[in-house]
Parts: structure tokens; sequence; C-alpha cells
């Protein structure tokens, strides 16, 4: 019988095959991974049915109206995955690691959250909380915390102020292009003696002059759009001193007026995410193969297409995990169909798996987290929600 | 000179040298804030500049060529860069900055972005025209006022929304029209969430959908529309009753009949003064006053007071006033990028000039002016603006800010300008070592006292 890695994970306590390099007195779980994580969290519900659409269900032209995508084989058809589920034809890149197997999709996800604000739906996503109003850090820096992080294990957010998925007891780095010229090494110096009493400003200013050394060994300053954004992530994924985790936001999902199909709005967002994706695994070059990406949305949208061609707040979501360990090539998730009777309120797409699952799995198998944290600390109160099996290789 | 230093850098925008004096009694310098009110008269209004823009914004369309968008894109920044500029010059110069904080308090409440064009040209005028006349007066009026202005209607797309049993609804499949029209959720989702009861208010998706079609209707004056009869009238306001949504709609239990506009208006009377909106609104102010995590009781205290008055917000401002809560001596906010650069200008008593620097300057800083990004505004806590990466933005910036500066000011009088009795020792002491002026004013302004109010 062979285990399964988690399963001996959980038997051994061990958090990755680097477990024999480590020293006695240091508690294996607390072995610094060699894995690397990016999560991008696409902010505004981005429509799960027009990213990985079931092209397959009969009902899925005339639901979709204005939406639909051309069937696979057509000119700007869909890229098949199998018989029912394709890729958006803007994203070619993702279309093709479908192809050789290293990407996923979860369909009919969602978080706890079964109310329609954009708002409580990334927070509850963000945090990690069972239900809205529930806690004040994020499951990624608790993530962080469960490792009891080097100074190697920790995350970056690619952003000038901390989302809340980071924030949290674990120092994160957060790092943007800056214009500004640089302040003096002897200012910077007499400001650190200045925040001697205040420990919240010390260490802030520390892990900013962290971070903005690793940063400053980049070429260039680049602008804040999605493309170099990616690219910087995976420069921080790189360096040895940099960060295991980065967290990188897109927004403009929120497709209420004019959605598109093959061209328009979606599609330009997709395109942008797509070739940003494709940047940052090419800049990792070797270190793909240990890397997983996680896209991730705080919900879904209406199966129906609305009065001014868009779509609205839904509930049921897809999710994307694309690297080099990932068993790919599918589509997971109990697909509950698009018939009416099926539909979540009789308009959104029935959420069938949590998204906690999914990302159990990432934090147990390909991060080596022990499992007793992802169901306490990490996500509190969901020792019921199981991982799924057999996502990575 | 402890509860002066407070009424001037929380209550109000960040001290300048003359307002010690001026606020010798606090309460009453705070007081006088909330009498009087002075319309706002610079520049072109919302009806003036929307009937240029909008023509512009067609014309790129129809034309498609690239000179024509970067004239619409042109005329669309030029806007904005102008009311940026009048508001931060405003905010760092005004006797009355209490008065304009909760300005702004209101116009992030209410919040439209300037991503979305045509917005960016009227976002300043948005705040002028709906939050200046009313923010003294009734809630009931300032929130009609928002859902009447053609910003909040183009950033929720209202004018889009169609009621599917309205006379318009009905022609549109008489003649097979292949443009879909309906419904849109977006306004009245956001009303109950946002602007009144707020998200755990008790209230449903039945009630969203209610509420949407009591504010079908709600549109502007068309491009064909303002051709045909008053051009002058292009983007503004009006009611349509051809998509208004036909018959009584039932909301939180209550049953609203009256025909047209009347239908949405009273309905926005009756959120107004709902208790799940006076604690919604109570707790945004006391947050940004007071506490991220205000107290329970000040928080009851402020939605009584609003309630027992039927929905004035003067009686929630006198009553924030008047908190014990509001005048501890400990700072517990952190200020938000907007907050600091205002702060940073009135203690060098500098009125910003250039209007491409400043609002690069609130964009590095992480809160692009009039740009949140998302109707829910921006947020108002330090977990959401004391990142590390924030934190040296600042420190950049006010090494540079050390420029603004024209005459020969002394930093050690700057420091006690700002601060008054709350500038540490150690603060003092910094700047009067420092080895430059500019270094000196990096050290006041990334000072732990003056990051926090």
């Amino acid at each position: 019988m062979t285990l399964s890695r988690r399963q001996w994970l959980a038997r051994f306590g061990a958090a990755t095959t680097a477990f024999a390099a480590a020293g006695p007195g240091l508690s294996l779980a607390r072995a610094p991974t060699e894995r690397r994580l990016l999560v991008v969290m696409l902010r505004g519900a981005a429509d799960g049915l027009a990213l990985i659409p079931p092209y397959g269900e009969p009902t899925y032209p005339g639901l979709r109206g204005p939406l639909a995508l051309p069937a696979p084989g057509s000119a700007g058809g869909i890229e098949r995955i199998d018989g029912l589920f394709g890729v958006h034809p803007s994203a070619p890149w993702l279309a093709a690691r479908f192809r050789e197997r290293t990407a996923l999709a979860v369909h009919a996800v969602a978080t706890p959250y079964r109310a329609r604000s954009h708002f409580d739906g990334q927070d509850v996503l963000e945090s990690g909380s069972a239900g809205v109003a529930g806690l004040r850090s994020g499951w990624l820096n608790r993530t962080l915390v469960a490792f009891a992080p080097t100074t190697a294990d920790r995350a970056v957010a690619l952003a000038t102020n901390t989302p809340l998925i980071l924030q949290g007891d674990a120092p994160v780095l957060t790092w943007s292009p800056s214009r500004l010229p640089e302040q003096s090494e002897d200012t910077l110096q007499r400001l650190a003696a200045l925040y001697a009493e205040d420990a919240f400003l010390a260490d802030r200013l520390e892990q900013a002059l962290e971070a903005r050394s690793i940063a400053g060994a980049m070429e260039g300053r680049g602008r804040q759009q999605l493309k170099p954004t990616l690219r910087r992530a995976a420069r921080f994924l790189q360096q040895p001193d940099g960060a295991r985790i980065a967290f990188v936001d897109s927004g403009g999902w929120d497709t209420h007026a004019n959605q598109g199909s093959v061209a328009g709005q979606f599609a330009r967002h997709l395109t942008q995410l797509d070739a940003g994706l494709a940047g940052f695994a090419s800049t990792l070059g070797a270190l793909w193969k240990q890397t997983a990406v996680l896209v991730m949305t705080e919900f879904g949208r209406t199966v129906r297409v609305n009065g001014t061609r868009g779509t609205d707040h839904g509930t049921g979501a897809v999710a994307l995990l694309v690297g080099g360990s990932v068993a790919g090539g599918r589509v997971l998730g109990d697909w509950p169909g698009l018939a009416r009777a099926n539909l979540y309120e009789g308009r959104d797409l029935k959420p069938t798996t949590d998204l906690r699952a999914l990302i159990k799995t990432v934090l147990l198998d390909h991060l080596g987290v022990a499992e007793a944290a992802t169901e306490s600390t990490v996500f509190p109160a969901s020792a019921a929600v199981r991982p799924l099996e057999s996502v990575f290789i | 000179m402890q509860q002066r230093a407070i009424a001037l850098n929380r209550f109000g925008l960040g001290a300048r040298a003359a307002e010690w004096e001026r606020a010798s009694d606090p309460e009453l310098w705070l007081r006088s804030q909330l009498t009087e009110f002075t319309k706002i008269d610079d520049g072109p209004t919302t009806a003036e500049i929307l009937s240029d823009v909008l023509l512009l914004q067609r014309n790129a369309r129809q034309t498609k060529r690239a000179e024509d968008r970067e004239m619409f894109r042109r005329r669309l920044r030029e806007h904005y860069q102008a009311q940026t500029l009048s508001r931060y010059q405003r905010a760092a110069t005004t006797d009355a900055p209490f008065r304009e904080r909760l300005v702004h308090f209101w116009s992030n409440h209410f919040a439209v972005s300037a991503d979305k064009p045509p917005l960016a040209a009227i976002v300043g005028r948005y705040e002028d025209e709906v939050v200046r006349p009313h923010f003294l007066g009734r809630f009931a009026d300032l929130l009609r006022a928002a859902l009447q202005h053609p910003a909040m209607i183009y950033y929720l797309d209202n004018q889009q929304s169609i009621g599917p049993r309205s006379r318009a609804a009905q022609l549109s499949t008489r003649r097979r029209s292949n443009r879909p029209r309906g419904l849109n959720e977006n306004l009245a989702r956001e009303v109950l969430e946002l602007h009144t009861l707020g998200v755990d208010g008790g209230y449903d998706q039945r009630d969203v959908q209610a509420l949407a079609k009591m504010l079908t209707g709600w549109s502007t004056v068309s491009v064909r529309e303002a051709e045909r009869s008053d051009a002058k009238r292009l983007g503004s306001f009006q009611f349509r009753s051809a998509t208004h949504e036909p018959g009584a709609q039932r909301l939180l239990g209550r049953r609203y009949a009256a025909p047209g506009i009347a239908q949405a208006s009273n309905a926005l009377e009756d959120l107004a003064v709902h208790p799940a909106t006076a604690t919604h609104l109570a707790t945004k102010l006391a947050r940004h006053f007071v506490d991220d995590r205000p107290d329970p009781a000040l928080v009851t205290r402020l939605a009584s007071s609003y309630l027992a008055s039927s929905g004035e917000l003067r009686s929630l401002y006198t009553a924030l006033i008047e908190s014990p809560e509001a005048r501890r001596a400990e700072p517990k906010k952190y200020k938000s990028p907007h907050e600091f650069v205002i702060s940073v200008h009135r203690a060098l008593a500098h009125e910003p000039r250039n209007p491409r620097a400043l609002t690069g300057t609130l964009a590095t800083l992480g809160q692009p002016a009039f740009r949140p990004g998302s109707p829910a505004g921006w947020p108002d806590t330090v977990a959401d603006w004391g990142g590390a990466d924030a934190l040296l933005k600042r420190i950049e910036w006010v090494g540079a800010a050390g420029r603004l500066v024209t005459g020969p000011a002394d930093p050690r009088a700057v420091a006690e300008a700002a601060l008054g009795p709350t500038l540490t020792m150690a603060t003092r002491r910094a700047v009067e070592r420092a080895g430059s002026r500019a270094q000196a004013l990096t050290l006041l302004f990334a000072s732990p006292e003056f990051l926090r109010r």
C-alpha cells in the first residue's frame, strides 16, 4: 500500500521531503519549505462560467445569450478541456497548461459566505472565517504563523497597503514600485532610533527596508499593472532571502454591464491575467516546478445575463490551480449543472465544493503545513471541510 | 492645551500655527464650525461639464479615432486635476477644518470613483453639490441628493436599469429589440449595504430587488434627448416614467404604493431613520474620529441622539464632540495617506499649487484622490493604512516635501505648531539635532505622534 502524501505527512508529522536535512531540536513541522506559492485574487467576483465555460451543457448557449462563447473547434472558440468544460479563448497560456496537465480548475466552489456583497465576500475569503465579521487577520498570514517562519518563509504582498489576507501576527513584506527619491541611510537610522519606543512603527520600518533591499536588485521601476507586478512577484520568490509566498490582487472583474464574450471587458482582463501568469512562470525558470499558483475570487456571477448585457453577483465560482506538481488537465468538483431546479436561489451556480477544501490541499500537500493547523488556526472550525484528494502528483 | 490638540489634530485636519489661539475654547471652536454653510462656487457645474464631456465621449466612440479619444481623455484629466487641486487647497487652508473633515467623511460614505469614465470629470463637483449643501442637515436629504447625482447614477449603472414591466420594457419586447434591457440591482444593493442599513441591517435579496424596482427611472438625460430638447441638460438627473416599474413594492415589510419618483423617495426617508442605519452611521463616524474599534457604548449614544432628532446629522456631530471617548489623550487613529498629506501641508502653511504633483503624491502614498475603486469607499483602520511599504513611501515623500517650504521656516517652530503639547521629548530632540532642515522635517512628519491623531 502506498500512502498518499497527506497520509504520510499526518503519520510522521513531517513538513516536506527536506525533513531529513533538518537538524536535531528543530521540529520537523517547522522545517522551511522549498515550495513556493502565488495567490492571485480576482476582486469583484470573476465569472466562472466565462473563465471555464461548461460548453457541453445543452442549455449553455441559450442561458448565456450574448455572452456565450463559440464551441471548441470554431474560430476563436473555447479551448477544450474535456467533453463538458473548456478554457476561455483569451487565456492561451492557461489552455496550454491544461493540455500539458499542469493546470486544474475546481468548479462550483464557494466560501461559506452566502450573500452577495463584494466586501463581505472578500473579507470572508481573505480572513478564512466561517462567517461574516469573524476574524481580523488573514489565512495566508496564519499559514505563516503555523510555519513559524524563518526569514525566508514569509510572504510578500505586491501592494502599498497590506491586504486582509496577509494581515496578522507574522511579518509580511509589502512592496510596490516607487518614483520617490530614496531617503539617506542617516535619516533612516535616526528614524529607527525615534521609533525605539514604538514597536509598531519600528517593525514596519525594518520590514520596508528589507523589502526595498530585495527589490533594489531588480531592474527598472515598473508601473502598477498586473503583468509587471506578477514578474516582480516571481523575483521575490526567486531571491534566497526573498519570500516563499506572494500575493497579488487583480481588479475589474465586476462585470455588471457589457461583459463581452470572445472580446470585451472580461476578455481584456483575462488576457492581462493570462499574459501575467505566463511572464511569472518564465521569470521563475527552474523554480516553476516547485511553485503552485492559486487563482480565486470571492464568489461567482449569475447564470443568466442581466438587462445590461452583464451578470450580477452570484454564488458558485471557479478556482484555478497551476503548477509544476499539480495533477492537472482536469476540472474537479461536483458539477451541479445549469438546470433551473439545480440553481442556487434560482439564479446562481449552486456551490458544491468549499473553496477552503482546495486551499487546504495546497497548504497540506504543497507547502507541508500540519493538518491540525489547517483545521484550527488557519481555517478555524473547519474540521468538517476535508481537503481534496490527489490534486498534486 | 491637550484638548486643543485633540480638537485641531483629531477633529480638524492638522494644526496650523495660528489655530492654537483660535481654538482656545476647543468645544466652542468645533461647534462654531457646524453652524454655517458656505456655498462652493469655483469652476463649472456638473451639468456644464457633462454637456461637454459626454459629447466628446460619444464622438470618440463613433469616429474611433485616436485623437478624438485622446481629446476626451485630456478633458477628463483637466477637470479631475482642477477639482483635486481645489479640494486639497481648501483642505490645506480652511479655517473650519472640522467641517471640511466631515465633508470628506460623507463623500467617502457615498463613494463614487474616478476610474470609471466620465466620472473623473465630476467627482469633485459631486462632493460640492451633494455633500456640502446637506451634511449639516437631514441624512435623508443627503441620501437623496447622492442618489440623484449623475455621478452616482453613472457609477452604479442606474440609468441602464429598466423595470421589467415598465412601458419601455414592453415596447422593446413588442419591437423584438435585441437589446436586452432589464433590472440592474447595483445601486439598490449598495444603498442598503453601504449607505443606509449596513450589511447586517436585516434585509434580504427580495428587499434589494424591491428597492431596485423603486429606483428604476432614476436616470440622466441622454445625448439623444439633449439634442432633441435642451442641450444644457445633457447628463443631468431626470426621472423617466417610461422605464419605472409600475405598482407597489414591499421593502422591509413596509408597502410603498406612491407612483413615480415619490415611491423611492418615501422608501429612502424610512431607510434614513431606520435603527440599523443609525447604528451603521454612528459606527462609521465613531471609527473615523475615535477608534478603529469604537466602544459600543459610544456607538449606542451616537445612534440614539441621531434617532431622537429624526435623522438630523448635526445631532450626531454634537454627541460626538461631547463624548468623553473622543477626548481621551491617547491617539487611537493612524492617519490615512489623504489625512497625512493634508496635515503636512497645513503644518508647513503651504498651499498645493501643482495638480500633477499632488495627484501623483496621493497615488504613490496609496490613496489616489477621488479614486477608492469601490462604492464602499476608502477603509478607515490602521490595518489598512499601516503597512511597511506605505510607511516608507511617506518617509520618502516628506523627504522631498521639505522643498515645499518657501520661507525660512524653523523646523522647531513647525514642530511646535503642528503638535503643541503632544510633541514628545524624543521627537523634539531628533528635530533639533537633525543635520539639515529637510532632515528635521522628515523626522517630524514621520514621528509617531505626527503619524497618528
